[in-house]
């Protein structure tokens, strides 16, 4: 699909590690959303590049979580949910894609970490033998090349059998980056993944994130507008259901065109 | 001034006194319990009253084995249980997944109905219903057996199990359902892997509490199981069980005979069986709420 705003594909040099040719992994279009009388997401287009960091700003209730469970579909569960608009991933209508294949193909990571009251490495191994993959080498491969990935193989890898919910947060959170990454997802949305950790643990997690939109792409929507600073490619800032703008994150973090994007980052409200 | 606070202290150490009621009725009960109970297991060997296989306490000599009873009161429960754990277990899951909300709402009343039902109603329609149609289907000499039993009390278990259950499920977070859709499950692996996993330990109380009620039931069971005191060998067979023992023989007893006293024994052991089970529930239970 081709944005009026951004031809694609397109070559561009890395500004802060935008990607060098840009395909458009989502695309939206005139896409509303509802829970009852609630207007969570108004007539929204946007699009996601392939292999981007993409930071979601803006205060509480602008509609950004709503955002990230209709790539996933995870709205689908809600009782007065209804939605209108395309949502296309890789040029194909998600509403034709199957949920449960969807969702392997886009991981969601939680605010607060969701690991199963089972062990580390039965956490990570759930989705492939989910998913059919019993092998013990194949599974064994995938706890420890996920745990690398999301840098937690060092601290845990003696006590694999050991029951997830005895980690501290921050690795409870990394290890629900493994659990993910275990599905071998084409797109990350985080919500808010460090909003319970301390800077460290949130460093790691920032690293592993640019670590892998080598791989994948990355929605991330975070409280912080330091970290989206920090981590993302592009940055969009929503309010009251609204996109308000989007672009390079050094543009929105230098020379926003709209007011209201300055004054949330300049901390007036949210 | 004054007044005010002897009418707080008054109404203080009342509150106290209601509040250790229940305990003191407990221990009240368990010390009469024993104290008629103690004289019995001078005369009778404890080893020979449980493990004995004849219970004759009237004839000469009389025989105070209650072997059959245990037997019968296990094997009832035991019936009870493979009728009614997994019913319960699937019912409940539906309620709390899967039914619509005008679904749901239909169906707990209906449990609540099932839970008002007095025990010897149930034990009434089994009775006229339940036993001709066990003693025609399996060719038998009498529909009065174990199995009957095990049906009725099942259906008694029902609303306990049911409720309980539902309960532990509603209170899994529902973002561990979230993590695991999230990670492509179906409704169903999810429910399957995550949801009743997280749930097992309310589940399991559930069922205690389902069985202790189960096995402290008297007027279903002496109506439709036959109450014939002998080991029990399939589940098509007349049997007896504690409660049954209690409730039939005590009206007949000469106060202060053997007999008399061995009624109060069967009780001790009850009580004790019963103790077992609701604390073997509230550990579960408190596991869940950690
Ligand atoms: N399941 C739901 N049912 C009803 N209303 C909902 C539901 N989920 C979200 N909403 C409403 O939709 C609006 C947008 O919510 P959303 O969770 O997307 O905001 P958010 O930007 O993620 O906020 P926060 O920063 O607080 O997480 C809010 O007004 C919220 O109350
Ligand atoms: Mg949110």
């Amino acid at each position: 699909m081709v944005n009026p705003v951004h031809p694609a594909p397109v070559h561009r040099c890395g500004v802060h590690g935008v990607p060098e040719i840009i395909i458009n992994k989502v695309v939206m279009k005139e896409l509303d959303i509802w829970y009852g009388k609630i207007h969570a997401l108004k007539s929204l287009n946007m699009n996601i590049f392939k292999n981007e960091i993409l930071g979601i700003i803006g205060p509480a209730n602008s509609g950004k979580t709503s955002f990230l469970r209709q790539l996933n579909r995870l709205n689908d569960l809600e009782l007065n949910y209804k939605a209108i608009g395309e949502v296309l991933l890789d040029d194909k209508d998600i509403q034709s894609i199957n949920p449960e294949v969807l969702r392997r193909r886009v991981g969601m990571i939680f605010a607060l970490p969701q690991v199963l009251p089972i062990s580390i490495y039965d956490n990570i191994a759930y989705g492939p033998r989910m998913h059919g993959t019993k092998d013990r080498k194949r599974l064994d491969a995938i706890v420890e090349e996920t745990l690398n990935a999301s840098f937690l193989w060092d601290e845990v890898k003696d006590r694999l059998l050991e029951s997830a919910t005895k980690l501290s947060g921050g690795q409870q959170q990394r290890l629900c980056i493994s659990r993910t990454l275990a599905l071998d997802p084409e797109i990350i949305l985080f919500d808010e993944p460090c909003s319970g950790l301390d800077p460290i643990s949130t460093a790691k997690v920032e690293e592993s994130m640019l670590k892998l939109k080598e791989k994948c792409t990355i929605v991330l929507v975070t409280n912080n507008t330091k970290q989206a600073a920090r981590v993302s490619d592009r940055t969009a800032f929503f309010l009251m259901g609204e996109l308000i703008e989007i672009d390079t994150t050094e543009k929105i973090f230098t020379a926003p065109s709209d007011k209201r994007t300055e004054g949330y980052i300049l901390g007036k409200f949210g | 001034m004054k007044l005010r606070k002897i009418i707080e202290f008054i109404i203080e150490k009342l509150i106290f006194l209601c509040g250790v009621a229940s305990i003191l009725f407990v221990i009240l009960i368990f010390a009469f319990l024993l104290k008629e109970g103690i004289s019995f297991f001078k005369e009778v060997s404890f080893g020979k009253f449980i493990g004995g296989r004849y219970w004759y306490p009237i004839s000469e000599p009389p025989q105070f084995g209650i072997l059959p009873l245990i037997l019968g009161s296990l094997l009832v429960t035991l019936g009870a249980i493979i009728v009614s754990v997994p019913l319960s277990i699937a019912a409940a899951f539906y309620i709390s997944e899967v039914a619509p909300i005008k679904m749901k709402d239909i169906l707990k009343a209906g449990i609540e109905m099932l839970a008002a039902i007095p025990s010897v109603v149930l034990g009434f329609i089994g009775m006229v219903t339940l036993v001709p149609w066990i003693k025609k289907a399996f060719h038998l000499p009498t529909g009065l057996t174990a199995f009957s039993g095990s049906i009725m009390l099942g259906l008694m278990a029902m609303p306990t199990i049911i409720s309980i259950s539902e309960d532990a499920i509603n209170a899994v977070p529902k973002s561990y359902k979230e993590g695991a859709l999230a990670l492509g499950a179906t409704r169903w692996q999810a429910m399957y892997r995550v949801v009743i996993h997280a749930a097992m330990p309310g589940i399991i109380a559930a069922t205690m509490l389902g069985i202790g009620r189960v096995i402290g039931e008297t007027m279903a069971v002496m109506m439709i199981t036959g109450n014939a005191a002998v080991i029990p060998h399939t589940f098509l067979q007349p049997v007896r069980t504690l409660t049954a023992t209690i409730a039939a023989e005590m009206g007949e007893t000469v106060h202060g005979s053997m007999h008399y006293y061995s009624l109060f024994a069967i009780g001790i052991i009850l009580f004790v069986i019963t103790f077992i089970i609701n604390f073997t529930a509230d550990i579960f239970l408190h596991r869940n709420r950690k």
